[in-house]
């Protein structure tokens, strides 16, 4: 085997196609791969953030349900007491109304009673005197007899 | 009997010899480096495609083999490489994939090219640009200058001469000693780069032939009729498929090997001691 020329044409042919790879193919393929790598980074990344924001959403979700409970619990409680208040208070008032009408009907009663008795009283004075002038066939001096009639109504 | 010998002879030395032009030391082996130089043009034509539609994107099948490649070789660059230098994984891109092609030449069917070109008036077409030693040796020689380079690139010249001599006993008695071992040692690199290639690849190139002239002998019409030609064609067939399918594994290798060897004396070059 001899060395001649085709040694030094294979080693120009060579330092070409290195030069060449190194110029036109190296560099755009690595950029793009390098691109890439960034780009899935970043997409990485954001997922992460999204996550977490996630998980923050739901532990401000949790707490904000908490709180709300609370406040429906406190207001439930608060209007339960004021219904209960409320209940007493018209319960108050519905008694005193009640004793105050029973006192009034009982006066009134009391009233109508004395009214009636006086008016029967007064018949009764009436009808005895009128049974007594019947009986005596004359008229009873009214005005001579009167003390003595209004003594014996009040006896009645 | 010796009529068949001489053509056995006169077929083997016809597959290995080389297309010539001129004569002398300006001659040139025009097959292999034609061959070579295509092969090499294929290699940067295809990367070059893919480069240039390269994107960040989602990448289609050429670039995401060739992206497959660049990272591969990026990877062991950056493990056997000490320092940052643009042109190192090119490099070793450029020497896998181009001694990958000319070594895949070896799979071509021996008599398909000399044939071929036989038919079209040439004498003589060796297709397999790595059994010609001037092939191996021009990568190899390139690879030592880049040896060379990287040397006092990143020791300095002042260092790189200090090694020479220093290196490795550290003694001024011994300096000329270590020098003749140094240059040894540097010149046994482009040496083994280059003749492992070759002879790897000239032994199966040789195999091949070897088994093709089972049936030299034959006529076309002999070698179907004859029971020896059924026997002697069964056997090249067999042989030769075994022998290919072997090659499938050898042919990366040695190309792997040549570009990881490259990287490794390169790396050492640039590494301080």
């Amino acid at each position: 085997m001899e060395i001649n020329a085709t040694l030094l044409g294979q080693m120009i042919a060579f330092a070409i196609f290195v030069w060449f790879t190194m110029k036109f193919v190296w560099p755009p393929v690595s950029q793009a791969m390098r691109s890439r790598q960034e780009k899935i980074a970043e997409g990485l990344s954001a997922a992460e953030r999204g996550r977490k924001d996630l998980e923050q959403a739901e532990s401000d979700k949790a707490e904000l349900l908490k709180e709300a409970r609370q406040k429906a619990n406190e207001i439930l409680d608060q209007a339960n007491k004021r219904a209960n208040q409320l209940i007493d208070e018209a319960r108050d008032t519905a008694r005193k109304e009640g004793e105050r009408q029973l006192v009034q009907a009982q006066a009134q009663i009391e009233q109508e009673l004395n009214q009636a008795k006086q008016e029967l009283r007064e018949q009764v004075v009436t009808l005895a005197i009128t049974g007594a002038s019947k009986v005596l066939e004359r008229e009873v001096d009214a005005k001579a007899h009167n003390d003595l009639l209004n003594d014996l109504a009040k006896q009645l | 009997m010796a009529e068949e010998n001489q053509s056995i002879s006169y077929y083997i030395n016809h597959h290995l010899t080389n297309w010539k032009v001129g004569d002398g030391f300006w001659a040139i082996h025009a097959d292999s480096l034609i061959v070579a130089f295509l092969l090499g043009a294929l290699f940067c034509w295809i990367f070059w495609m893919a480069s240039r539609k390269a994107t960040e994107g989602v990448p289609g099948g050429l670039q995401n083999f060739v992206e497959m490649s660049v990272e591969a070789i990026e990877g062991m660059v950056k493990d056997t490489f000490p320092h940052k230098n643009p042109m190192v994984a090119p490099l070793a891109l450029t020497i896998f994939c181009w001694v990958f092609l000319m070594n895949l030449m070896d799979l071509v069917p021996i008599d398909l090219a000399p044939d071929t070109m036989h038919a079209l008036g040439w004498d003589y077409f060796k297709i397999l640009p790595t059994v010609n030693m001037n092939i191996t040796f021009g990568l190899s020689l390139s690879v030592l200058g880049l040896i060379i380079i990287y040397s006092i690139m990143y020791k300095g010249t002042k260092g790189y001469l200090h090694e020479l001599f220093f290196h490795p006993f550290n003694h001024w008695s011994l300096s000329w000693f270590n020098f003749a071992l140094n240059i040894v040692e540097t010149l046994a690199k482009p040496l083994s780069l280059s003749l492992r290639l070759f002879g790897n690849l000239y032994a199966a190139e040789l195999i091949f032939i070897l088994i093709a002239t089972l049936t030299l002998g034959y006529g076309l019409f002999e070698v179907f009729t004859s029971l020896g030609g059924i026997f002697l064609l069964v056997g090249q067939v067999i042989l030769a498929t075994i022998w290919a399918i072997f090659h499938i594994l050898v042919i990366p290798l040695q190309a792997f090997i040549f570009m990881m060897l490259s990287l490794v004396y390169l790396s050492m070059a640039a590494e301080n001691h």
